[in-house]
């Protein structure tokens, strides 16, 4: 029996792990509810609380295991659940908010830090289930810990739902508002999707799709860290040599990404769905997206060049990644939100980066505007446009796109708001002053754009 | 693509070279009845690098355990011990 290892190759690997925070982001459990719907809301608590706990039972438990026999870290164990507009159509508000407090409690009970499901799809119209829901948001986040919402208002084939956009804005400020102790933490649990995926691993935006299987394993990968290491020691690499370099990084990060969600659904038990091949930021020194740009010759990020430089950056990590992975889905991109990156944190101060300019970027990455405190008198109505703005990308660019803002309540731009742990912490970023309400109040649907009669 | 049955662990020791790192390693092993398959050893820039492919088929401990018990008491003595399943390194770097 011989090494069949290159010791470079062992040594790069530990390496990764131990000085460039390469780990797997998520590994999180699908779980559909949709046999879970009940006249009675007793029953029904009991249904949701029984089928969670008892399908999750062992998930924190075997990616602890995983994370010690493969010496690579496996940060959240996390679960989504099926759009809970869909399986409380009947409930109300008040049902609704019973709901969540159940999945806390589920959730708290399994050991899961997030629970993503409390959500609805209205891209084209709501029901009363999701009128329902909607409402119940800021109420149902406030009052919980672990449960996060998610609200899908456009797609590329339905267009843009504007009464769902109008509705949203104060949601999402009431949200805000309803935890402005903790710096508006229960917005940070809230996305607005254009084109939302039904296998999204990452919080708060997952939740586990009508098409999806009864269980399922979904992985998330992370490494921003790898590859700025990469990109750092290659500093006169040009563009195709740079390409080539992050695609091979991505490749190794997302075979990690691989390994883990197979050996997870071999021990659970449960079906394999797909590794999203995603750059996950954290707050963490070296884990960030904003210094990959940096290292490819930016000296802030949001500078001109930084959307070429994070187009580029976000092609390669899915051509390595997508090559690495039998099944691919999810967001699988580059993350970019602002709390959770300390180089975007430090762009934003330096005043490199503005809303606007990440509005740019996120035509070309992965997901949307991220994890970004404005200013908590901003207008309801500011709110819903810079979502029809972001949803317009994800429309007419056939990708998906959010919006995860957070009124920071009683603070201006400049100010600083703290979330912690993994949300990190971020100044507050100027909005426009002018108003927008006049346009969002117009009402109706956006219509889906040409591209959409694909068929 | 790997190997979903083996147990085959790879031990890589990081760290300042000292007096009785592979008589400990190897000891250590023995102990919990892990047996040795393959060991490359080198000294990079007064680095002491040692890697080592091992079976833990017979082991009285868990990958996961040992590669615990490694890491606290490697880190007493000042170096870094780690313990992986061989397919991290099987899906990392082969196609």
């Amino acid at each position: 029996m011989t090494i069949t290892f290159e010791p470079e190759e062992i040594l790069q690997t530990i390496e990764m792990v131990r000085n460039e925070n390469l780990d797997i982001r998520t590994i999180t459990m699908g779980i559909s509810l949709l046999d879970c719907a009940d006249q009675d809301l007793k029953q029904m608590e009991q249904k949701i609380y029984d089928k969670i706990t008892q399908s999750a039972q062992y998930l924190v438990k075997v990616g602890d295991n995983l994370a010690a026999r493969y010496g690579i870290p496996i940060i959240n164990k996390r679960i989504s659940v099926s759009p809970i507009a869909i399986v409380a159509a009947h409930l109300d508000q008040e049902g609704m908010v019973r709901v969540a407090k159940t999945l806390d409690r589920a959730a708290r009970e399994v050991g899961v830090n997030f629970l993503g499901g409390f959500s609805a799809l209205v891209q084209k119209g709501l029901t009363t289930g999701d009128r329902a829901l909607m409402q119940a948001i800021p109420q149902a986040l406030a009052e919980t810990e672990t449960v996060c919402s998610s609200v899908n208002v456009g797609s590329t084939k339905a267009g843009i739902n504007m009464d769902a956009v109008a509705e949203m804005g104060g949601i999402i400020l009431e949200s805000a508002r309803l935890t402005a102790a903790q710096d508006g933490i229960a917005a940070a649990k809230l996305v607005v999707f254009c084109n939302a995926p039904e296998d999204n691993p990452f919080m708060a935006g997952a939740f586990h799709g009508v098409g999806e299987p009864e269980r399922v394993i979904n992985v998330g990968v992370s490494g921003p860290g790898v590859v700025a290491h990469v990109v750092k020691s290659n500093p006169d690499a040009n563009f195709g040599e740079l390409a080539n370099l992050i695609k091979r990084t991505a490749f190794k990060i997302t075979r990690m990404g691989e390994l883990m969600g197979r050996a997870a659904s071999a021990e659970l038990g449960v079906p394999f769905g797909i590794v999203d091949l995603s750059l996950a930021p954290t707050p963490a020194v070296g884990d960030s997206v904003a210094e990959i740009l940096e290292f490819m010759g930016l000296e802030r990020a949001g500078t001109h060049g930084t959307t070429a430089a994070l187009a580029l950056l976000n092609d390669a990590v899915k051509k390595g990644g997508a090559m690495a992975s039998s099944h691919v889905g999810g967001l699988s991109g580059a993350f970019i939100p602002v709390s959770e990156d300390a180089g975007m944190v430090r762009a934003v101060e330096a005043g490199a980066l503005t809303l606007d300019k990440l509005e740019a970027m996120t035509c070309v990455c992965s997901v949307g505007l991220d994890m970004i405190a404005i200013p908590g008198d901003v207008s309801p109505e500011t709110i819903s446009a810079i979502i029809a703005d972001e949803a317009a990308i994800g429309m007419i660019n056939k990708k998906t796109t959010a919006v995860r803002v957070i009124p920071a309540i009683g603070k201006k731009a400049g100010d600083r708001v703290e979330f912690g742990g993994l949300l990190g912490g971020a100044p507050v970023i100027k909005v426009h002053p002018f108003s927008s309400s006049k346009f969002v109040r117009r009402g109706g649907r956006i219509p889906a754009p040409i591209t959409s009669l694909s068929n | 693509m790997g190997s979903d049955k083996s147990n085959r662990g790879i031990v890589t020791v990081l760290g300042m070279d000292q007096i009785g790192i592979i008589a400990w390693v190897s000891g250590k092993l023995a102990e919990n009845k892990v047996n040795i398959l393959d060991i490359s050893q080198t000294i990079l820039q007064g680095f002491f690098t040692m890697i080592m492919v091992v079976d833990l088929s017979t082991s009285s401990l868990e990958m996961g355990e040992l590669a615990g018990t490694f890491k606290s008491e490697g880190q007493q003595r000042g170096l870094q011990v780690n313990v992986q399943h061989e397919d991290v390194f099987t899906y990392m770097h082969r196609v």
